[in-house]
């Protein structure tokens, strides 16, 4: 190439060009702020809604977590079983790694609180021994694990020989877990669409600039402008997109949670409960802007692939 | 410079444009290529910028066989090729500066490099003083002269022109030509599409005459009749 320039300037050069280009396309953005405003709001609520439906998930995990607590598995021990073995079989469960810990009721423990609750109390006086069996009242760790591990633990604390019986009530909490995973499925799914949806509205808007822009395109051809230099400007519009609307999605849910936060407070203070919606998170809210940038991106290299071969000079 | 080798080009649907030309242009010859229209002149000019590939034969351009060249490196081939067009395909968003500097920008010049080249080519043409002005302001020779500036701003070593006087009245259309006279005087090889014969014949310079895609002429304009 006899009039190319330098290599080290045309290096030089390229960042160059990149750097204009997404300038002069935020430029282009900003000089038609309606135009702009529209098609990122666009965007920005089909990744807030998602978004909220995540938060709304977590936030009900995180309050059904602190009902694990309730949770316990009940050792009914045989009632031949003294109060010295049970103390020997709760020191060893205590190293089990799936529990949390052991409360022992000793029969006579039993028997008080039996009387207490069920009113049977004077009945009780002509027994003429204590029917009740040792009972450990084990918490199972469940923050870690699912409803699953907690049945098999149950399954194999019932196998021990000095258990009568092992139960646990899991039947509403099996719910609640298969509950969360469907909607956690249904989330997944909403947010694959609406990633459609995204990709659609931001190939369509480029295809439309790609039309306007037509004689700058075939001029650009005839003069020896490469594909990578035409296709650079609406890469970083789609890309100028992906970010605007991120951010944008961004506060629409920081606005909500904030509009949420006190009713909710206020309804957890009725419970006695200090439970507080948690938001997105700094982790969170740069997947939400990376993934708003691709998608960006992502349409945009879609209708400029699509598109710029069809404006050849003629 | 340019070297037609059996060159025939049959557009989809059968029509033949040009059905074996045979053509040397040398380097730093200026040349007009005359006919009616529907003769072949844009279809051999198009050829020659890689827009339309031949059916069949080899173009050589400054030794290149274009044929050997792919889709991706047709850029390349254009920096060394100024086109003028009719219609001049100026971009009307933009001022003149911007619209002459687009070659320069392209090929990744710097900053200083580009207002030195723009400033001296749109001297040569005679509108330094417009730079600033919206093109759209301009009258028609002034836009075609910008049109000018843009196609040699990047000193290509080929010059090619389809109609540029299309529009333009008869002092206006002299002086063009005149123009790309005075670059072809530098070194820089030229070849002109035009049907205007009487500009041709003043002019002086060689001409290629198409008829129904075949050369039927090639050498000083007043070897022949008019073939009007």
């Amino acid at each position: 190439m006899r009039n190319s320039p330098h290599k080290s300037s045309r290096i030089r050069s390229y960042f160059g060009h990149h750097l204009r280009s997404s300038i002069t396309t935020l430029g282009r953005l900003y000089a038609q702020p309606v135009a702009t405003l529209m098609t990122v709001a666009v965007i920005a609520i089909a990744l807030a809604l998602p978004v909220g439906l995540y938060i709304t998930l977590t936030n009900i995990g995180l309050l059904s977590s602190g009902w694990d607590g309730s949770t316990q598995i009940s050792l009914f021990l045989h009632t031949e079983v003294t109060k010295e073995d049970a103390v020997k079989l709760m020191q060893r469960l205590e190293k089990h790694i799936d529990i949390k810990n052991i409360e022992l009721i000793d029969k006579e423990t039993g028997l008080e609180q039996f009387k207490e609750m069920s009113g049977f109390g004077d009945a009780l006086k002509y027994l003429d021994s204590n029917p009740l069996p040792v009972v450990l009242v084990i918490q199972p760790k469940m923050q870690s694990n699912g409803p699953d591990k907690t049945t098999a633990l149950v399954h194999e604390l019932g196998k021990n020989p000095l258990v009568e019986l092992a139960q646990l009530d899991v039947q509403w909490v099996k719910r609640l877990y298969t509950f969360l995973e469907i909607a956690n499925r249904g989330i997944l799914v909403i947010s694959s669409m609406l990633a459609i949806a995204v990709l659609l509205v931001i190939g369509n808007t480029i295809r439309l600039d790609i039309q306007n822009r037509r004689e700058e395109i075939e001029v650009s051809k005839l003069i020896g402008a490469s594909d990578a230099f035409i296709r650079r400007p609406f890469l970083y519009t789609g890309l100028w997109y992906g970010i605007i609307g991120g951010v944008l999605a961004w506060i629409i849910t920081l606005i909500s949670l904030i509009l949420m936060e006190d009713p909710i407070h206020k309804l957890a203070s009725l419970y006695q409960s200090d439970f507080r919606l948690s938001g997105l998170g700094i982790k969170n809210t740069m997947l939400l802007i990376l993934i708003s940038c691709l998608l960006g991106l992502t349409g945009s290299w879609i209708a400029v692939s699509r598109h710029l071969k069809e404006i050849e000079p003629s | 410079m340019i070297h037609f080798n059996n060159i025939s080009k049959r557009y989809p649907g059968g029509h033949d444009a040009l059905s074996q030309v045979n053509l040397q242009l040398a380097k730093g010859q200026m040349a007009f290529l005359t006919g009616h229209s529907g003769a072949g002149k844009s279809t051999l000019l198009k050829l020659i910028a890689m827009i339309e590939r031949p059916t069949r034969g080899q173009i050589f351009l400054d030794g290149v066989n274009l044929n050997n060249i792919s889709n991706r490196k047709i850029p390349y081939i254009r920096r060394n090729i100024g086109i003028i067009f009719q219609n001049h395909h100026l971009l009307y968003d933009r001022p003149v500066f911007d619209n002459v500097a687009m070659p320069l920008v392209i090929q990744g010049y710097r900053r200083q490099e580009i207002h030195k080249r723009v400033r001296a080519a749109l001297n040569q043409v005679g509108l330094l003083s417009k730079e600033k002005v919206d093109p759209i302001t301009l009258s028609g020779g002034e836009q075609q002269r910008v049109g000018i500036a843009r196609a040699i701003v990047h000193k290509p070593l080929l010059l090619l022109a389809d109609e540029p006087t299309g529009n333009l009245d008869p002092d206006l259309s002299l002086e063009i030509m005149q123009l790309f006279a005075r670059f072809n005087q530098v070194g820089t090889t030229v070849l002109i599409a035009s049907h205007d014969l009487d500009l041709i014949k003043h002019m002086g310079t060689p001409m290629i005459s198409l008829e129904g895609g075949k050369i039927i002429h090639n050498g000083l304009p007043f070897t022949i009749n008019s073939t009007r």
